[in-house]
């Protein structure tokens, strides 16, 4: 697994260089790489089954669990993994450029979104749904 | 026989919210413009508060419920309606969320009852009131077909990539009216907002990052992670060849408005792409004026994009 701020370097090369549909496997990658370093942060290890035929989809499930508000990227999630379909069944179509375009834009997003919940992870939740810093302070019961 | 939903929308109780006084008047001006144009009857809440916004669920989730019960209880046991509008993401999530916690967690609804009953006021009881957006207003109250219409002049084939933001489908639970079928909203991939602006005479454009986040509730703590979320999203909508974005909630609008010019200043990064409200967008092809639906207040210069295509 890469370093974050390598995958950030990588994602920035294949959108500066207009990404084609020979990439699309390589951003799925990326995509599970950044998921990788959410999983292990809490102190699980990534887990190497697949979710509905995809890896980065049950890595999402992963990370998700105890962590509801990691939900907010389930639609990345599943948009690069369609994105990645289309590209791979139709990389000859006219606008696959775009597509490829379009997919780089989701892995960034997802590893702009997770990069930044580790990075505020002791501040609190990154997003709306967030579980209260009350609750963690005030301890059960 | 229950009112069919169409009828059960045209007149309802509107809760504006805060930032409709404030960033996001031009949303309050146009949501008002449209409603009037297409016939429908918005009554505002009086002495309407703070849903709880995410300030008060973070420090405590139950004083939120409460917040959030009392625009309900005031619609319910003072106005005597059955239907509240919200056009903002955050007070229609959070409205949806006291109705859902009060109706699942009696802790919930014991604390409401003591609150209430220290303010003076009648506890909500949950299933007095359907709380809904603009969106599903509209769409319910109108729909596709009366949009067409009633169309004068319509968007002339603008392209438009439709962001909804992250609020208005999650947490899924919350919302069970959506994913009920056919003509229902769906969470994955919503659609209402895109189903009226084509209406309208737009060309929506393929956009993956329709619910993504926008970094929204850390503008402040992590300026320049916001920043970099909404470029990627301004940037994803160029790529899918968008003229403009439209927005249904006055949070995420700011947000896209305020970090284009900050992505620009801070990243050197321009975007083009112009953030319009959908239902400025709405008026505009209902043929009022762009200053009645307040498009002089956006930062984001959308009248030009709509000049370009010889709407506006």
């Amino acid at each position: 697994m890469r370093a974050l701020g390598q995958i950030e370097e990588r994602l920035g090369e294949l959108l500066d260089a207009a990404p084609s549909a020979a990439h699309a496997a390589e951003l799925l990658r990326l995509g599970e790489e950044v998921l990788e370093h959410w999983v292990a942060a809490h102190g699980q290890r990534p887990t190497e089954e697949l979710r509905e035929g995809f890896r980065l989809l049950a890595l999402h499930r992963q990370g998700a669990l105890d962590e509801p508000s990691f939900n907010a990227c389930r639609e990345t999630c599943r948009e690069l993994v369609y994105h990645y379909n289309l590209l791979i069944s139709e990389p000859d179509r006219s606008d696959a450029g775009r597509r490829a375009l379009m997919m780089a834009r989701l892995a960034n997003h997802l590893y702009l979104f997770v990069a930044g919940k580790l990075q505020v992870s002791q501040l609190g939740e990154f997003c709306c749904a967030s579980r209260p810093l009350r609750a963690q302070a005030d301890g059960p019961g | 026989m229950s009112k069919s939903k169409a009828d059960k929308y045209r007149k309802v109780a509107y809760y504006p919210g805060c930032a409709l006084e404030g960033t996001g008047h031009a949303y309050d001006r146009s949501t008002r413009q449209v409603g009037k144009a297409l016939g429908l009857d918005l009554v505002e809440v009086p002495n309407w508060n703070c849903c709880g916004a995410m300030e008060a669920k973070n420090i405590d989730p139950k004083v939120q419920t409460y917040l959030s019960s009392r625009i309900m209880s005031i619609t319910a046991n003072k106005m005597g309606m059955d239907v509240v509008m919200a056009p903002c993401n955050g007070c229609y999530h959070n409205l949806k969320k006291a109705e859902y916690d009060l109706a699942h967690d009696p802790k919930s609804a014991e604390v409401v009852g003591q609150l209430a009953g220290k303010a003076g006021e009648t506890a909500y009881q949950a299933g007095q009131v359907e709380s809904i957006h603009a969106l599903e207003w509209i769409k319910s109250a109108i729909g596709e077909e009366g949009l067409r219409e009633r169309i004068r002049g319509g968007l002339k084939g603008l392209r438009v990539a439709n962001y909804y933001g992250c609020m208005y489908t999650r947490p899924r639970h919350i919302f069970p009216e959506k994913d009920a079928g056919p003509g229902s909203e769906s969470t994955a991939k919503p659609h209402f907002m895109d189903d009226l602006l084509a209406a309208a005479g737009a060309q929506n454009v393929e956009f993956a990052l329709k619910t993504a986040c926008c970094g929204g509730a850390h503008t402040l703590s992590d300026s320049d992670m916001s920043t970099r979320l909404v470029l990627n999203i301004l940037q994803a909508a160029e790529a899918a060849g968008a003229e403009v974005i439209a927005t249904e909630c006055p949070t995420c609008h700011s947000g896209l408005e305020m970090h284009q010019v900050r992505a620009e200043k801070r990243f050197g990064k321009k975007t083009q792409v112009k953030i319009v409200y959908f239902t400025q967008l709405l008026g505009i092809a209902l043929g009022l004026s762009p200053r009645k639906v307040g498009l002089h207040e956006n930062v984001s210069d959308g009248l030009a994009a709509l000049k370009r295509r010889g709407a506006a």
